[in-house]
């Protein structure tokens, strides 16, 4: 790691059998998860070999998730801005409102090819812990979902969904009660269970294989992205814009599009309140290598390798971390990654509620904030594809106190 | 370097007198340096035969709530590495037992492999723990630790395969540090039975000492271990005893004392 590694150009053929994107990724964890994490990892080749394990798979995605969704032309939107024609990937119409739901269905299937009964998950504000308890609820698996006290005070509704569905909300209370916290609490419970129980992480984050059965599963949003532009009209996006957190919507989003060079992918960071330590999330912009969850990878830390605090409007968006595949995308230059503040995203959210009668989510209220802030400067030959990575009804209470208005 | 290392050295005598290692653990910094300094003095004093200095580490999933709760003291108290460093400096380390760092790779990887190293060395350790670095992603690190002169310790799991046992000894030197259930540090009132198996087998595949770790909190618990492990390790229960000074219900020196009185019970049942 240490020695000069040659940036090469970007290739969807990521990552080698050690986990790697580039020099970035592998498994830095305590040895008590190495073979649970070999065992997934065989778990996972064979069943991308199985016809029928893709094909259940693909059927649910279809029934029960209602996919695929559509690549929406925003025509208000589209004249608003003034240049290039602007397409939605609308990932909030799945069921549960978001995209998190094609990965833990996917994990859920794993779980069940493994022989395991009991399911863990994290969650931050709670969209990947509802998406679990639903797949758990539809596999009948134990469920138990991991959440920091502090999150569990800030999303009562989604806690509520969650126990409805069955699953047993387990507060966290280390460290910032938050969603790193999370992950490193499930992390321990799998350490103790690791032989009945399978870890549903979240994001393209995490020691291998996760970053890359959490891309597999999400690249469904990509994939059909890209064939519904080919279908609607007749050509290639010019630009693919998502937000990144820790990276799941946008990596799905963007991986089916790595080797159509042509294709200028835009990741979008939370920005915060400034660019100061502490007051944004914008691990590619601000951030350095080193290790995080198990992973090397871009990370906000101090000289020390201690974790950072970080802030975003959006909970989603709220993590010191991002998936190392998003790492290698930089460091090739493959993907541009930026960021926008919480007062443009929060605008953006006003403005496209306004002129598409759909409530975005705050997460990707990030990847519109951008699409206001470019897409007039392209032409109108330009195409742009934003994936609208989720619903905004759980943001309606933050966005209503922050406007200074009573729900 | 063919030197013997002090760490070998040192089961190597307790072996020869037909005794086991004591190493209890400390977490650096808990309340402050100087404690930890005075806290290391007096295990010496009572007799313990290693001892392991906890870096403190914001995101430690290996570690159980105690020593989770005593990272975050320290790191809140300001601790920065440069600290530990000093601090361990300043100690005579030629005539206190070996001390092994444990420290996440988070860390070391950002003060970097070989400075994080050279450093260590510098200033007295005899060895490394790097938890969240497994054996084989450890192969640069264990060369690096070889040039100056540290051994690097790795960690066998209750769930690591034989074939991996194999490979993860590759890098291994000083000792072997067995967790004896699948989980994290903590205090439990049994180790498993399985375990004796899978240290008996170990013994067949290496000529490092064993030490086993994780759960074990009173003396009665050595018994059990006697002609299987070479050592074992005691983490969260003496971390747990500085937990009343953070509450400002007892005294620093009185805190250590009682680990002192802890580890020389501890070291009546290894050392017998």
């Amino acid at each position: 790691m240490n020695q000069t590694d040659t940036v090469t150009t970007a290739t969807s053929a990521v990552p080698d059998d050690l986990g790697r994107f580039g020099e970035f990724g592998r498994r830095f964890v305590p040895e008590t998860l190495m073979h649970a994490l070999e065992q997934l990892n065989d778990e996972y080749q064979q069943a991308q070999q199985d016809e029928a394990f893709q094909q259940e798979f693909r059927e649910l995605l279809r029934q029960f998730v209602g996919r695929p969704n559509p690549l929406y032309f925003a025509e208000r939107l589209t004249k608003y801005c003034g240049g290039a024609r602007i397409f939605l990937k609308r990932e909030d119409l799945n069921h549960t409102g978001a995209h998190k739901i094609n990965n833990t269905i996917g994990q859920a299937l794993l779980t069940r090819r493994m022989g395991k009964q009991r399911v863990i998950a994290e969650t931050g504000a709670g969209q990947h812990g509802v998406a679990t308890a639903v797949a758990c609820a539809r596999f009948g698996f134990e469920c138990i979902v991991y959440m920091g006290e502090e999150d569990i005070r800030r999303q009562k509704l989604n806690v509520f969904n969650m126990r409805t569905m069955g699953a047993e909300v387990r507060p966290v209370t280390t460290g910032s009660r938050t969603l790193r916290d999370a992950i490193n609490d499930a992390m321990r419970d799998w350490m103790a269970t690791v032989e009945d129980t399978h870890y549903i992480l979240g994001s393209v984050v995490g020691p291998h294989p996760f970053p890359m059965i959490v891309r597999d599963f999400q690249s469904v949003i990509g994939r059909e992205a890209r064939e519904q532009c080919l279908a609607q009209t007749n050509r290639l996006p010019s630009e693919v814009i998502a937000c990144v957190g820790g990276g799941s919507n946008s990596a799905g989003m963007f991986y089916p599009f790595i080797d159509d060079q042509d294709v200028e992918l835009t990741g979008v960071e939370a920005g915060g309140r400034s660019d100061k330590p502490g007051e944004h999330a914008s691990t590619l912009t601000f951030g350095r290598k080193g290790i995080l969850h198990g992973t090397f990878s871009y990370v906000l830390q101090d000289d020390d390798g201690q974790t950072a605090d970080v802030h975003s409007i959006s909970a989603g968006l709220d993590y010191p971390g991002v998936g190392p595949e998003h790492s290698y995308w930089k460091e090739t230059s493959r993907v541009n990654y930026t960021h926008v503040t919480d007062d443009e995203a929060l605008e953006a959210f006003q403005t496209f509620a306004r002129l598409e009668g759909i409530l975005p989510a705050l997460e990707s209220s990030h990847a519109l904030a951008q699409v206001f802030k470019t897409a007039g400067q392209r032409n109108a030959d330009d195409i742009v594809v934003v994936c609208l990575s989720g619903r905004g009804d759980k943001d309606v209470n933050e966005v209503s106190r922050l406007l200074g208005q009573d729900l | 370097m063919s030197q013997i290392s002090r760490i070998t050295q040192t089961f190597a005598d307790l072996q020869a007198s037909n005794k086991m290692a004591f190493m209890p653990f400390v977490t650096a910094g808990d309340p402050d340096m100087a404690a930890t300094k005075a806290m290391i003095e007096e295990l010496s004093r009572r007799g313990v035969n290693l001892i392991e200095v906890g870096f403190p580490y914001s995101d430690p999933i290996a570690d159980g709530p105690v020593i989770q709760a005593s990272y975050t003291r320290a790191l809140d108290n300001g601790l920065k590495v440069a600290d530990i460093f000093l601090g361990i400096e300043e100690l005579d380390t030629d005539n206190l037992p070996p001390l092994v760092a444990m420290v996440s790779f988070a860390i070391v990887y950002r003060i970097g492999v070989e400075e994080f190293t050279r450093r260590a060395r510098q200033v007295g350790f005899a060895g490394l723990i790097v938890p969240d670095l497994p054996g084989d992603e450890a192969s640069e690190m264990a060369e690096v630790a070889k040039k100056v002169g540290l051994d690097l310790v790795e960690l066998v799991s209750p769930t690591t395969p034989p074939e991996r046992v194999e490979r993860i000894l590759q890098s291994a030197s000083g000792f072997v540090y067995c967790i004896s259930v699948a989980g994290t540090t903590g205090v439990r009132n049994e180790l498993p039975t399985a375990l004796n198996e899978q240290l008996e087998w170990l013994r067949t595949k290496t000529d490092l000492p064993l030490a086993v770790g994780f759960g074990i909190s009173q003396p009665d618990q050595v018994d059990v271990l006697w002609g299987v492990a070479d050592g074992v390790i005691v983490g969260s229960a003496i971390v747990r005893m500085m937990e009343p000074v953070s509450e400002s219900r007892q005294s620093v020196d009185d805190a250590i004392s009682a680990v002192g009185n802890f580890a020389a019970s501890m070291v009546a049942e290894t050392g017998k």
